[in-house]
């Protein structure tokens, strides 16, 4: 599958595109399939997000999952400071992570 | 005097080596790789010099400008090219007295931008008084 | 310390104002990111793994105590309350919001700081000695140097769309605290017939292809040092190379032209631009100089220092080091605890820092390229009380210039360009080697960590250096070995084959067996190696 993300312009919080919106989950992110490139170009001149692109990801049961180290540490937060991710009551939310 | 737009029916820009090979024209047209050195023995002729940037990040233009400005030019001195509003303030004060942006640059920033530093360290080729300078009188 | 003049003020005022208006233009959409970033990179502003990260400009790692403060304001107010201090003896913030840009910015600005050229392809903050103005060792006081060089290059007209980034360092002693060699420009201070001068050492650099800066002139006077310096930055401007940006650094112009040639050409471009009146008259410098004036220290103040409690003396025995004036101490303050963060301090450290210098340490703090934090004119019969409040903040590691007193970028975790995680392999490495009997044991070995090419980490000039690299989406550790950012520069040499992250571990300690069988008495990790050369580590290390 394909995942877009970016970074929101004004916070720049990692973003991921839900097929009708942004958000700061990767769980509500959408396959865009091949419309990626249309979809990035709107959002970016909408300033809707800055720097956005387009990464493989994989379905897995706990939602889609980026395909790479670097996205997959976007997606939750630097590993080394746990309580400084989106899911800082969770011990274990990093560990499809690494 | 800063103008911000081309005039019309000035005479057009030859290139380096075209003006080299010609003795009669007196504008020329400065790449970002040409040396503004090759200009110095001409600069009495030369009515205006067109240094091009083609991309913003290009900064050999701004040497090339000091160079001639430091040489004793005192004609026309034109930033050409991708020059957007953040940049004209370095420009002017490494020597450029006009800017023809490919994309136009709305006035109000430009005046902003242009007015926007009430003093200099250094010494440049704008003429201004550095602030050690003033510092010490 | 400098102090800004109304100059000063009414410059940086601008700037604020000038990124103020440039934030609304991109907010509004009037401005493209391609357009904003090399303006939001001058003034320190990255688009970082989770947001966008501000480098603060910390000018020769120079701090006062209310800066020190305003510095944990920040974190607190914009950031999530810590800051992670850097090789380049600043700081900065993961967690910005570019909305927030603009009043961290005044907030700055009202205690004299700032972010201009913490990034972006201009001249960056001119780095220095941690010691400086306290270390026996110097000839001078290099700041008032680097505050000249400040100055200049601050706003420079020509110098602020070079070929790539351009990073200077000023030392005055001997001894190399700063990594001169491996800069753009390395200036030494030195002395010749009775004046000060500056060599210039012109292109070295870490990053893709490490490069020891040669010798370029070895004295410029005073006089002449900026006029020296517009030289060496034009022929760089105009000729290094902008095709390729890996290749666009000045230590590949200088390598492709050769140190000859290069120096022809500055030499040439001097004689000219000497005539231009670049240079400001002995007066400015006074002037400056005079704000460096050392503090009035009590040369009579007690000499001796009260080891009766064990923890503490095995802390100054590490931590502290000798100053200049008799009675007086410099602090070096280890910002890593083992399995912590390397360079990271909380809010309330920082504050805690900014307190004790402004009781203890006349008011002065530094930021040293080893990430650590220095207070640099400390009573002896103070040490103690300082030695307390700092253990009692986490801040009294015994390790300074030990196996665990590790640079580390801040790698995958935080980083957009890099390719693998430095920080968990530092605490691995602390954390393996956290016997301080073992540490001393090993004595100074100098562990530095990169988690890309770009080399932030200087594992380059580690004693021990490690690179970590993307092999085929897994994280992989490349080893070095034998490299200096000291007087004693040097290059690592890669191993071999890289490792996973357990297994690097593994083999620095491969590596640090084999040294303490090879080593003869007072050998570093470094000298052993020098002696014995690569093969019998390899031989360890791969079997």
């Amino acid at each position: 599958m394909k995942l877009l993300t970016g970074n929101d312009l004004k916070t720049g919080f990692v973003t991921w595109w839900t097929g009708t919106d942004w958000s700061l989950h990767i769980e509500d992110a959408a396959d865009v399939g091949e419309a990626g490139e249309a979809i990035l170009a709107v959002e970016e001149a909408a300033r809707r997000v800055n720097a956005p692109y387009i990464i493989a990801g994989e379905a897995t049961a706990e939602g889609p999952r980026p395909a790479h180290i670097k996205d997959r540490i976007r997606a939750l937060g630097p590993t080394v400071r746990p309580d400084l991710t989106l899911k800082p009551a969770d011990p274990a939310a990093g560990d499809w992570v690494i | 005097m800063v103008e911000h737009l081309q005039a019309d029916g000035e005479e057009p820009c030859v290139t380096l080596d075209a003006f080299l090979e010609q003795s009669n024209a007196t504008a020329v047209r400065l790449e970002p790789d040409e040396d503004a050195r090759a200009l110095i023995p001409h600069l009495g002729r030369l009515a205006l010099i067109e240094v091009a940037f083609p991309k913003f990040r290009d900064g050999r233009g701004y040497s090339s400008a000091r160079i001639l400005r430091e040489a004793g030019y005192t004609g026309e001195l034109r930033a050409q090219g991708d020059v957007l509003v953040d940049q004209i303030a370095y420009m002017k004060r490494c020597g450029f007295d006009s800017f023809a942006p490919e994309k136009s640059l709305n006035p109000a920033d430009v005046e902003a931008a242009l007015t926007r530093w009430p003093e200099h360290y250094q010494t440049a080729a704008d003429g201004a008084v550095p602030i050690w300078k003033l510092r010490h009188g | 310390m400098y102090k800004y003049d109304e100059y000063d003020h009414a410059m940086v005022a601008a700037r604020v104002a000038e990124f103020s208006d440039q934030v609304k233009r991109r907010l509004a959409g009037e401005i493209t990111e391609d357009q904003f970033k090399p303006l939001r990179l001058m003034n320190g502003l990255y688009l970082q793994l989770h947001a966008y990260m501000l480098r603060v400009a910390v000018p020769y790692g120079t701090l006062d105590s209310r800066q020190m403060r305003m510095l944990a304001h920040i974190a607190r107010k914009y950031d999530r309350d810590y800051g992670h201090f850097t090789t380049r003896q600043n700081i900065q913030y993961n967690w910005i919001k570019l909305e927030d840009a603009p009043a961290i910015l005044e907030d700055l600005a009202s205690v004299e700081m700032h972010a201009i050229q913490t990034s972006g392809n201009c001249i960056r903050n001119i780095s220095s000695d941690q010691w400086a103005g306290a270390a026996a060792d110097e000839i001078t006081d290099p700041r008032p140097w680097a505050e000249l060089l400040r100055q200049w290059s601050s706003f420079h007209p020509e110098f602020s769309y070079l070929p790539r980034k351009f990073k200077i360092a000023v030392i005055a002693a001997d001894e190399d605290r700063a990594a001169m060699r491996l800069h753009d420009i390395g200036i030494q201070i030195v002395e010749k017939d009775g004046q000060h001068g500056a060599a210039f050492y012109v292109g070295g650099g870490m990053g893709r292809t490490p490069m020891i800066a040669p010798l370029i002139k070895d004295f410029v006077p005073l006089e002449d040092m900026l006029s020296y310096a517009e030289a060496c930055l034009r022929v760089y401007n105009r000729y290094g190379r902008r095709d390729n940006i890996y290749k666009a650094r000045i230590k590949i112009l200088i390598h492709e032209l050769g140190a000859d040639e290069y120096r022809r050409q500055v030499e040439e471009e001097f004689g000219h631009v000497k005539s231009l009146g670049i240079d400001p008259p002995k007066a400015e410098f006074d002037r400056i100089a005079a704000q460096f004036a050392p503090p009035p220290l009590d040369a009579s103040a007690l000499d001796t220092i009260d080891r009766s409690d064990p923890d503490f003396a095995v802390w100054v025995d590490q931590n502290v080091a000798a100053h200049k004036v008799p009675g007086h101490a410099i602090v070096n303050i280890s910002l890593k605890p083992v399995g912590g963060i390397p360079g990271d301090a909380s809010s309330a450290q920082i504050d805690l820092m900014a307190d004790l210098a402004e009781r203890y340490s006349h008011d002065e703090l530094r930021v040293t390229h080893a990430q650590n934090i220095v207070l640099p004119h400390v009573r002896k019969a103070d040490l103690y009380a300082i030695w307390q409040a700092l253990d009692g903040a986490g801040l009294a590691t015994p390790n300074l210039d030990l196996i665990s007193d590790i640079i580390a970028c801040p790698g995958l975790d935080y980083c957009s360009l890099a390719n693998a995680r430095s920080i968990p392999v530092a605490q691995k490495i602390a954390t393996r080697f956290s016997d301080l009997g073992r540490q001393k044991e090993l004595g100074e070995l100098k562990l530095k960590i990169s988690g890309c090419i770009n080399a932030c980490g200087h594992h380059h000039a580690g004693h021990v250096g490690i690179l970590g690299v993307d092999r085929k989406g897994t994280e992989n550790y490349q080893l070095l070995l034998g490299g200096s950012g000291a007087e004693d520069v040097s290059l690592g040499t890669i191993t071999g084959p890289g490792f996973d992250e357990d297994g690097i571990v593994d083999a620095i300690e491969r590596v640090t067996d084999k040294y303490l069988a090879e080593r003869t008495d007072g050998e570093r990790f470094v000298d052993t190696y020098r002696r014995v050369g690569m093969a019998p580590f390899k031989e360890a290390i791969y079997g």
